[in-house]
């Protein structure tokens, strides 16, 4: 049932793709595969020649890529290899960890966001994260998607309180929270916990939300409500989903990129990366021969 | 061979774990068989709220509530003082200071914890005594003031290193999530960091007003000494805890003063007692909360 669901809005992404359409960022040389399709619109996100230095380790080398707008791109790679490393750049993220430093640049819709004339509290806004382990704060159910909203201005109750509503509602946690408002979200399950996180997220109304193996530590059951919830929010939001997970990234995402000890390997349409991937080290990985 | 060395390796350390046990049951036990003669002379009540305390006069009087406000009064001074300057470090050490700084920090707090307190209470004597006696004008420099201002001192690296200890049990994965919503620092501190921490806070108040309360050799040597109900901050006082060291010499052993002492002793070990008690259970509390452990 669930996979049947999943292959159908597939599908339509497929119906959706006119080559005739397809016009990749100007200028940009996506790893020598030519123009990245970006479904018939500007890319939301483009990051060029981006490099990554955690003191003087080099955890990223010369990332060249776009992200599709409301669209699902995943990042695939082996532990290690610079995922996390790289999304975190998406949302600077990175600032919290001192010593580290980055060369090249990051558009959003334009806008360089690594510089410093961006502020980073303004980025976040329209860049939202969710993380590998839930983690909400240890405050009411409420409280917690409350909070964004309160930190960025939001006085009025009754304008809070729908909007903690529907944030609730498009994480398809509603039903299960309405009568726990006031109970610690520390009482949740995990799955329920992380998809709070993703309504806290949510409620901050962000243009861009970023997925850090979001299903890592959780059961089959709930992995698969996470992935339903992302097809759906795909049709508001441009997603970047890293997941160790091969066949999450087969069912949730269009497009699939591929990390190697720090260098983007291979980035393209999710089929391809899948059946004909074009590098041997992408095989390898997907066919499980090492990582 | 082996196997009676396996014994014997398990035996001693079953002994050593358990002396720590038998010493505070020892000490309880003393505590209250020299304590409680003194309950047949005067009730529980007349002696915990009696004003007078003259143990040597005749007939002699064991009122000590003067004690008891004495203690409790220099006590509050102290969080007066320990509070705001160890959770501001605990606050700025977590927050605010680099690697340097915290470097330098850190054992200068724990130095400051580990001076003797004779050491406190000279400097309490010599220097600031006869400072706070002229700039307050004061017929005399030991008062419970002076004795709050040093007992402060001396509480505050604990109450630092405990809160910072709270904060730093704080997930980072808190502030992550504040940030990624668009908060700033100060926000994430006041809002997500700070209540997260707070039962651990409070904790670390809690412990350092034990300190305060239970300490001696200070509190000798600058609070006065005056067995009378404080009116002021600047009055002489005569905590419990002095109370006991300066008079124990001279209670013959046995005499109902003796007992008095010792009961003052039980009442100090049980205020103490409540202390860790509620430390515990709130941090007990808190780590709960935080889904640390259960
Ligand atoms: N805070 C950090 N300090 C130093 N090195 C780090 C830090 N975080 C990650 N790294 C290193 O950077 C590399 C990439 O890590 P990461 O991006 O977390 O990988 P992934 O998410 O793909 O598993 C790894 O070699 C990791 O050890
Ligand atoms: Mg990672």
């Amino acid at each position: 049932m669930h996979d049947v669901n999943i292959d159908h809005e597939r599908q339509m992404g497929m119906e959706g793709f006119h080559p005739a359409l397809v016009r990749g960022p100007v200028g940009i040389n996506l790893n020598s595969l030519g123009e990245a399709d970006m479904f018939g619109s500007e890319p939301k996100i483009t990051a060029r020649g981006v490099n990554f230095y955690y003191g003087s380790k080099r955890a990223l080398n010369n990332i060249n890529i776009a992200f599709a707008a409301r669209r699902v791109t995943a990042i695939i790679g082996p532990s290690g290899c610079g995922k996390s490393t790289f999304i975190r750049l998406l949302n600077r993220m990175h600032e919290l960890v001192p010593g580290s430093r980055f060369e090249g640049e990051i558009l959003l819709d334009g806008l360089d966001i690594l510089s410093p004339a961006c502020d980073a509290a303004d980025l976040r806004k329209r860049v939202g994260m969710v993380f590998q382990k839930p983690n909400p704060f240890p405050k009411t159910v409420f409280e917690n998607i409350s909070y964004g909203l309160e930190v960025n201005g939001m006085t009025d109750k009754r304008a809070i309180e729908e909007k903690v509503v529907d944030s609730l509602r498009k994480a398809a946690l509603w039903g299960e929270v309405k009568d726990r408002l006031k109970d610690s979200a520390l009482g949740l399950s995990g799955g329920q916990q992380q998809r709070l996180c993703i309504a806290r997220c949510l409620a901050v109304s962000p243009e861009v939300i970023l997925f850090d193996e979001p299903c890592a530590s959780l059961d089959p059951i709930s992995t698969g409500k996470i992935e339903e919830l992302i097809l759906e929010l795909k049709k508001e939001y441009t997603i970047v989903i890293v997941t160790h997970n091969m066949q999450q990234a087969a069912r949730v995402s269009d497009r699939t990129a591929f990390f190697l000890m720090g260098d983007l390997i291979e980035e393209g349409r999710t089929e391809q990366i899948f059946k004909a991937p074009r590098d041997r080290r992408t095989e390898d990985y997907i066919t499980g021969r090492f990582g | 061979m082996n196997r009676r060395k396996e014994k014997l390796i398990k035996w001693l350390f079953t002994v050593t774990a358990f002396a720590s046990l038998a010493f505070l049951v020892g000490i309880v036990l003393v505590l209250f068989k020299e304590a409680l003669p003194i309950f047949k002379i005067i009730s529980p009540k007349a002696f915990l709220l009696g004003t007078s305390w003259y143990p040597t006069a005749e007939p002699p009087e064991f009122g000590i509530l003067p004690l008891i406000l004495a203690s409790l009064w220099v006590t509050a001074g102290a969080l007066v003082i320990c509070v705001p300057l160890g959770v501001g470090s605990a606050l700025y050490l977590h927050e605010l200071a680099g690697n340097k700084q915290r470097a330098v920090l850190k054992p200068v707090i724990e130095i400051l914890a580990s001076v003797p307190s004779i050491v406190y209470g000279f400097f309490g004597m010599v220097v600031l005594a006869p400072f706070l006696q002229t700039a307050f004008d004061l017929p005399i420099g030991l008062t419970a003031f002076t004795t709050s201002v040093i007992l402060g001192v001396m509480a505050t690296p604990t109450v630092a290193s405990i809160a910072e200890d709270a904060l730093s049990y704080v997930p980072r994965s808190f502030r992550e999530a504040s940030f990624a919503v668009g908060a700033d620092r100060w926000q994430t501190l006041t809002k997500v960091i700070i209540p997260a921490a707070g039962s651990g806070i409070s904790t670390a108040v809690i412990l350092g007003m034990s300190r305060a309360i239970g300490e001696t050799m200070t509190v000798l040597m600058v609070a006065g000494g005056s067995a009378v109900i404080p009116e002021s901050i600047f009055d002489p006082v005569r905590p419990m805890t002095a109370a006991i060291a300066a008079e124990m010499g001279e209670a013959p052993v046995g005499s109902d003063h003796y007992h008095a002492l010792f009961a003052i002793a039980l009442i100090l070990f049980l205020i103490t007692f409540a202390f860790n008690i509620a430390a515990e259970l709130i941090s007990r509390r808190y780590r709960l909360k935080l889904g640390l452990s259960r």
